[in-house]
């Protein structure tokens, strides 16, 4: 089970409140973790990351466990902390605009 | 007794304005979507209760939200905007050839006959279609790849599609805008597309009478007729009357003829309304003073309309989206600003009232007639 925070406005747009829990059966990754929120939640498909090139969306961070996991491959495997659910996987938007 | 729902995009929400048929006392819901940009909200011609809206994020990308009750919930429908093929380049600011890539939906426009059929107008430009209610989307692609795609290039607000028309005498004909590109039209459903642009002079081009590349900032027609088309272009007020064929300028005694507005009155064709905008460089009213102006015969000759309206130290600007006009008898005209007012007149633009003061900036404001 991974434990995962949203930001306010994709709380809103999923209509959840506080942390979401999400099962990934395989490895654990920020790819694989980002297909069962969007399996789970459709309604965030593409607010995090391209549907199409499935790159990362330019002003979304992903931190766990005080890194921000945002730069290496999304199919590397994630701190075993968040595999556990001992740890929050945090999906962030950047703190800019008016 | 009709009733009037006045749908505001603005740049932090949705609003829905409701008023009987006397359009005096409203009431506001909203703000939908509270804190993203709402770029359109438009009703469905045949189903007034569907409604669709765009709703746009810096950080979060693209979401199309539907209503099926007006307006009082919504669900989020499908938001993959997927180019057909290779999408190629178009030109860049500074002339170089720029990869097409999808970055929001300007326009929403809704089939006049199918309530799951709607239009978006996307930025880069693009034409997309829904026959599932918004569940799917589908590029009409010969809009993009009939041969001058390459050569667009985006205005100062981007390379956004802002403006489709669809003929109501004519289930085959579409026309749209794109700024900076100009205007096209499509004779076949949407399969195939031409430039419609002959007429049109820009001197910020090179060639000013180019096939393509001029700043259409919108377009109107009534629909009883609708091969008679108006135009605000960046600069000079424009018609046709051969559904875009050659366009000949009718700005006539405007105070400045740039602007972002047009749209024709309800029952009389030759009857315009347009918002003179001082200039490219200073995008507010001329002097401070908000005056809508109206034409009764079609353009050139124009008439300011102020009573109820700002006229001192007022320097708000009215987008290309904002402003919509209802079917009821004595027809009401309604327009958005910059500074969060929406303005409404009931009689067809002769007395003015806001009917909300401090919105966010309004992007758009489109009117529904309900019965």
């Amino acid at each position: 089970m991974i434990r995962v925070l949203l930001p306010q406005h994709l709380r809103t747009l999923a209509r959840v409140t506080g942390e979401v829990q999400v099962e990934v059966e395989d490895r654990v990754t920020v790819s694989s973790v980002l297909d069962a929120i969007e399996a789970k939640y459709p309604a965030l498909r593409g607010t995090m990351r391209d549907q199409t090139t499935r790159q990362r969306r330019p002003f979304v961070r992903f931190f766990a466990c005080e890194e921000d996991l945002s730069y290496g491959s999304a199919d590397e495997p994630l701190p075993e902390a968040v595999a556990s659910g001992a740890e929050l996987f945090l999906v962030v938007g950047a703190i800019a605009g008016g | 007794m009709s009733k009037v729902r006045v749908l505001v995009g603005t740049k932090k929400g949705a609003f829905v304005l409701e008023s009987d048929g006397k359009r005096e006392k409203w009431d506001v819901s909203g703000p939908h979507f509270a804190g993203w940009e709402m770029y359109h909200v438009k009703g469905s011609p045949v189903d007034p209760n569907r409604l669709y809206a765009s709703q746009t994020s810096g950080w979060f990308g693209q979401v199309i939200q539907r209503s099926d009750d007006g307006g009082k919930t919504w669900q989020p429908v499908g938001n993959k905007f997927a180019y057909d093929g290779v999408p190629g380049t178009h030109m860049w600011y500074d002339g170089t050839p720029h990869p097409w890539e999808f970055k929001r939906v300007w326009h929403l426009e809704p089939s006049l006959t199918d309530p799951d059929t709607v239009y978006a107008g996307v930025e880069d430009a693009a034409l997309f279609r829904s026959t599932d209610g918004g569940m799917n989307w589908v590029e009409l692609s010969g809009l993009r790849t009939h041969g001058t795609g390459s050569q667009w290039q985006p205005g100062a607000g981007g390379m956004g599609l802002h403006t489709i028309l669809l003929d109501p005498l004519n289930s085959q004909r579409i026309y749209i805008a794109i700024s900076a590109a100009g205007a096209f039209r499509s004779d076949d459903g949407g399969e195939t597309w031409r430039p419609i642009n002959r007429g049109l002079r820009s001197e910020h081009m090179p060639d000013p009478d180019a096939p393509v590349g001029h700043c259409v900032h919108r377009i109107a027609l009534h629909g009883s007729r609708p091969d008679v088309l108006f135009m605000q272009k960046h600069w000079d007020v424009m018609r046709s009357d051969d559904a875009g064929d050659s366009w000949h300028e009718v700005s006539g005694n405007l105070p400045t003829d740039f602007g972002f507005v047009i749209d024709v009155h309800a029952h009389e064709p030759e009857t315009i309304y347009v918002v003179p905008i001082k200039s490219d460089s200073e995008h507010f009213p001329i002097d401070g003073q908000l005056r809508v102006y109206r034409s009764r015969t079609g353009g050139n000759e124009w008439e300011p309309l102020t009573k109820g309206l700002p006229q001192s130290n007022c320097y708000v600007n009215v987008l290309r989206d904002a402003m919509a006009i209802d079917s009821l008898d004595s027809c009401g005209v309604y327009f958005g600003t910059t500074g969060g007012q929406v303005y409404a007149s009931a009689d067809a633009g002769d007395n003015w009232a806001p009917i909300v003061h401090d919105l966010p900036a309004v992007y758009s404001v489109e009117v529904q007639t309900l019965q």
